[in-house]
């Protein structure tokens, strides 16, 4: 059963890959390289080792990126949150700061970074920090006050109460929006490195299509990012899954 | 038959030392502009080691007088003195027992149970867990999580944590107000069994009469809007009590015709 419900997917994506093959085939060289090329184009890059290293400068830009915005949002959403419970002075900054696009960013970066990855990293970072600590407000102002007030009862000060009551409380909800901002992350990074660096997955799209019009490779680092991306959201779905996690979703009802 | 079948006090037994003291107090509500009062001129005494129930219909102010005396918020008029001390803010050394919402989603059994006790060492807390794991009879749920738990079991779980830290007074809000009624008799039965053998002070919130009677030293019957003390009764069966006995029925039936509802429906 279980493996039946696995094939309709990969048969769908063959059925699909099909009728790509044919219309590239009836409009021979107007459309886009056809999935065979594709598939050649990554082989291409693979044998040049160019997969992982690319993968790996991307992943390293992300990776700091998204962690600086983790490390930040989330004490200081604690703190806003807490504090917002009573009162919500904030939330129209936020609201007009929210709307501008990580890639508006991009000038500012490298005015302040120069080319390079502090300017790539500053951009996810940007992108990652303000859905971050909305998040982070948001949660803890939707913790039940009977938690509070449990932990005020045995005592907890202002800041116990944020590590061992509100903390704990928003990491369900903190997970899905994790997960949504690594998604951005991933999203801004390849925009990013079109501009600012040379090497990545962004870079490689810009550098395959200048360098020649290879299309075939532009095609192949897509699917490439597609397939990274699909493994990191994979990977966040099984933090969230985790039996400590669960009751999250057990308790929404 | 005695004439006067219902002894009311607002003083404790005389016997017992008062630990808690109300004293005039009043609460009053602002919501749009409108002001609603939900408390009038409450006073009450409780001895230390009694257990009191506070009965009435939903929305009689109860709950709120409970919070209040808990500390969770301040009375509009009037003070709340618990050993002589006005009450500020919440005490570790009162813990306030909410229905099973109350405990941690994300801690395991073990760990709500152990909450309190942060300042203790890590072999002091373990001892003083099983300790309580063991009272409240949840061996081999210790590594489990609440949403793992029956709701029966996760009021344990609270009662346990709230123990736990030797408070000498338990706030119980309807503790039992969610469990189906099977469990909520257990659940009384533990509730007594627990106090007998640690005669903490405890205040006791519920709108079920027969619970009020089978738990209570002494019961406290208040009136709706605005929240008034209408009687205190006093429950003098011992414990065990005997549901069926003449004289359970006679209180609990006093408590009926006085808060105005008929003996038969």
């Amino acid at each position: 059963m279980k493996l039946r419900r696995g094939l309709w997917p990969v048969l769908f994506i063959l059925v699909l890959l099909a009728a790509w093959q044919l219309a590239v085939s009836l409009h021979p060289g107007q459309l886009l390289p056809g999935p065979w090329k594709t598939g050649q184009g990554i082989a291409d890059l693979a044998e040049h080792g160019l997969i992982v290293r690319y993968t790996v400068a991307s992943l390293f830009r992300v990776t700091w990126g998204f962690f600086l915005a983790v490390v930040i949002a989330i004490p200081l959403g604690l703190v806003i949150g807490w504090y917002r419970r009573a009162e919500m002075a904030l939330n129209p900054i936020l609201q007009i700061i929210r709307p501008i696009s990580p890639l508006a960013w991009i000038p500012i970066a490298i005015l302040w970074f120069g080319v390079g990855d502090l300017a790539a990293v500053f951009l996810i970072f940007i992108g990652c920090f303000l859905p971050l600590l909305i998040a982070v407000i948001n949660a803890v102002e939707s913790v039940p006050a009977v938690y509070v007030n449990a932990g005020r009862n045995f005592g907890l000060g202002p800041v116990a109460l944020m590590r061992k009551i509100l903390y704990p409380a928003i990491v369900p909800r903190l997970m899905t929006g994790l997960r949504i901002t690594l998604g951005v992350a991933w999203l801004v990074v390849v925009a990013a490195e079109m501009i600012a660096v040379n090497s990545g997955l962004g870079f490689l799209i810009v550098d395959a299509r200048n360098a020649g019009n290879r299309y075939d490779l532009v095609l192949a680092g897509m699917v490439v990012i597609g397939v990274v991306g699909l493994l990191l959201d994979t990977f966040v779905r099984a933090l969230e899954r985790a039996r400590p996690l669960r009751w999250g979703y057990v308790e929404k009802d | 038959m005695s004439a006067n079948p219902i002894i009311e006090t607002n003083a404790p037994a005389s016997r017992l030392q008062t630990k808690l003291r109300t004293e005039n107090v009043s609460m009053v509500f602002t919501r749009d502009g409108e002001s609603m009062s939900v408390l009038e001129n409450i006073n009450l005494e409780v001895g230390d080691g009694e257990f009191v129930c506070l009965l009435g219909p939903s929305g009689c102010g109860k709950s709120t007088l409970l919070s209040a005396i808990a500390g969770f918020f301040k009375p509009t008029v009037g003070e709340i003195r618990i050993d002589g001390e006005a009450v500020r803010n919440p005490d570790p050394r009162r813990i306030f027992v909410f229905q099973e919402r109350g405990v941690f989603p994300w801690l395991t059994v073990e760990g709500n149970i152990g909450f309190g006790l942060a300042r203790l060492s890590r072999s002091e807390r373990m001892q003083r867990v099983s300790h309580y794991i063991k009272m409240v009879g949840l061996e081999g749920f210790e590594k489990s999580y609440p949403h793992e738990l029956s709701g029966g079991m996760k009021q344990r779980v609270e009662v346990a944590r709230a123990l736990a830290v030797n408070p000498d007074v338990l706030f119980l809000d309807e503790p039992f107000g969610a469990l189906d009624s099977i469990t909520r008799m257990v659940m009384r039965g533990e509730l007594l069994r627990i106090w007998l053998a640690e005669r903490k002070t405890i205040l006791f919130v519920t709108h079920d009469i027969d619970e009020a009677v089978q738990l209570a030293d002494r019961v406290v019957v208040m009136s709706a809007r605005p929240g008034r003390i209408q009687q205190v009764v006093h429950i003098d069966i011992p414990h065990p009590r005997d549901i069926s006995s003449p004289r359970y029925l006679e209180l609990r039936d006093g408590i009926l015709s006085q808060i105005g509802l008929a003996h038969n429906l």
